[in-house]
């Protein structure tokens, strides 16, 4: 008999299966065999205790649609993070042109290769809208207020790390477009006083835009920062269970004086 | 009840902690752990710290600018530009390549100093404003600028738009009848020399310090 048990939807009556008839011995040996496999791995790892708590939560009466933004942009990140593995298996940040090269052969010759790049470009715009629409859900039903003054910090964080991460994949066409914007874009750094000058050194790699330059961005665009927002990612999804979400503002909360007058 | 933490003796002796030995203050664990914590620290620094400067490196680093022949000095006038293109990254192919406008000093408009560096006028085109390529109109004798509307007038200076100071230069040089240009420089509203500074970085007022000389690139010394 397998120990898991996964809470039942509630479903009507004539929708759940029917209770096995005494003296039956027919199994399904396939479920079986599924259950028992996830069954040794919860033995040792207590994951079901970890999946549960994290997905069966209550949730205030009132939630609705506006309430997937968030988990609308944990998607766009997450197919973002997988176009972006499959690109870097095409992609050279070549400056001297293998990387423009790299970039039109992935457009004009490998298989899918035009739809994948297009679903990073345009998935990153998308990204962002998200999270400015994600953003503005928090804010307008009052979300951010104690105690989930943390999980903003952390939301913010984020949003600013997803536009280093538009920052630096502009450049990675080596188109001319990337590259006068990303000229003009490390000058705006440089506009800084007193730090500016030594960001821009560091963004460039030196005084020009150089050989190292391109692999630079290549670096802190698919290494560096992706790390960072996944682990900031999950602080933020950790929070959001640990704490719950809130009603939406219009939703009066039950006032115990009034349900005992009324009864 | 009295408070524990007020009543304990720091000597572990006092304290009846088994193995302690006279005059002991810090417990086996205590220092144990203090030690586990430092060698940690010590390990990860042992990486963290040359990654870390092997990142800010090129910060430190001065930038070789060589001299690189633009042609005959009977090719420049003092009326007009002429376009060169220099080297300003290596090994980056086109990329590195930029465009100086080349011009002979011409005493009657150039009020700066003359000195052994500016026989010969040689303007980048970067834009001060945030470093677009200016091209130079003769119709307009003016510098004109694609991205925001930035316009120079024919010495480089600011006629209009959102620069903030005048177009860089470079030095140059004659060798045996043929001019070389050399390493770059950022100049004021005077035409003052400074070391390379950023487009958008002002340098009247107090722009100079707000904006710091940066290791990477340097004018030559006393110019």
């Amino acid at each position: 008999m397998p120990k898991l048990k996964l809470p039942a939807p509630p479903l009507p009556d004539r929708l759940n299966p029917r209770p096995k008839r005494p003296g039956s011995t027919k199994t399904k040996p396939l479920a079986e065999a599924g259950i028992s496999a996830i069954d040794w791995v919860d033995e040792r790892t207590s994951l079901s205790q970890g999946a549960r708590w994290m997905m069966f939560r209550k949730i205030p009466k009132g939630t609705n649609w506006f309430y997937t933004l968030g988990s609308a942009t944990l998607f766009a990140f997450l197919s973002q993070t997988v176009t972006g593995v499959f690109l870097a298996m095409y992609y050279r940040p070549d400056a001297a042109g293998g990387a423009y090269e790299s970039v039109r052969y992935i457009t004009n010759e490998v298989f899918l290769g035009e739809f994948v790049r297009g679903m990073h470009k345009w998935g990153s715009s998308v990204m962002v809208i998200l999270i400015f629409l994600h953003m503005a859900r928090t804010f307008f039903f009052g979300a951010y207020k104690y105690p989930r003054e943390l999980n903003w910090v952390i939301g913010v964080a984020l949003l600013v790390l997803t536009m280093a991460m538009s920052f630096t994949g502009y450049l990675l066409p080596f188109d001319q477009r990337s590259y006068w914007a990303t000229i003009v874009g490390v000058n705006i750094n440089g506009t800084g006083p007193f730090v500016g000058p030594y960001l821009s050194d560091f963004l460039r790699a030196g005084p020009e835009f150089g050989a190292t330059t391109l692999a630079r961005f290549y670096a802190i665009h698919m290494l560096l920062i992706p790390g960072i927002l996944a682990a900031l990612i999950g602080a933020h999804l950790y929070l959001v269970a640990k704490l719950g979400t809130t009603a939406p503002p219009w939703i009066k909360a039950d006032d115990p004086v009034q349900k005992e007058e009324k009864a | 009840m009295p408070d524990r933490h007020q009543t304990k003796s720091k000597y572990t002796t006092d304290r009846r902690i088994p193995g302690a030995f006279e005059g002991e203050t810090v417990t086996r664990r205590r220092f144990m752990t203090a030690s586990a914590h430092t060698y940690g620290g010590v390990a990860t620094m042992m990486f963290v710290l040359p990654s870390l400067a092997f990142a800010l490196g090129p910060i430190f680093e001065e930038q070789d600018q060589p001299w690189q022949d633009v042609g005959a000095a009977d090719e420049f006038d003092e009326k007009s530009y002429i376009p060169k293109t220099i080297t300003i990254a290596s090994g980056v192919g086109e990329a590195g390549k930029s465009t100086v406008y080349m011009r002979r000093f011409d005493p009657k408009i150039d009020k700066e100093p003359k000195d052994e560096y500016n026989d010969f006028i040689a303007v980048s085109t970067r834009c001060m404003h945030l470093g677009c390529p200016v091209r130079y109109v003769p119709a307009a004798e003016r510098f004109i600028c694609p991205c925001h509307g930035g316009v120079y007038n024919f010495r480089g200076e600011v006629d209009g738009g959102p620069p903030v100071r005048p177009l860089d230069r470079f030095y140059t040089r004659v060798r045996g009848g043929r001019v070389e240009v050399g390493p770059r420089f950022s100049v004021n509203r005077e035409i003052k020399r400074f070391s390379p500074r950023d487009p958008g970085q002002a340098l009247d007022g107090i722009g100079q310090y707000l904006y710091p000389a940066r290791p990477s690139i340097r004018k030559l010394p006393n110019t």
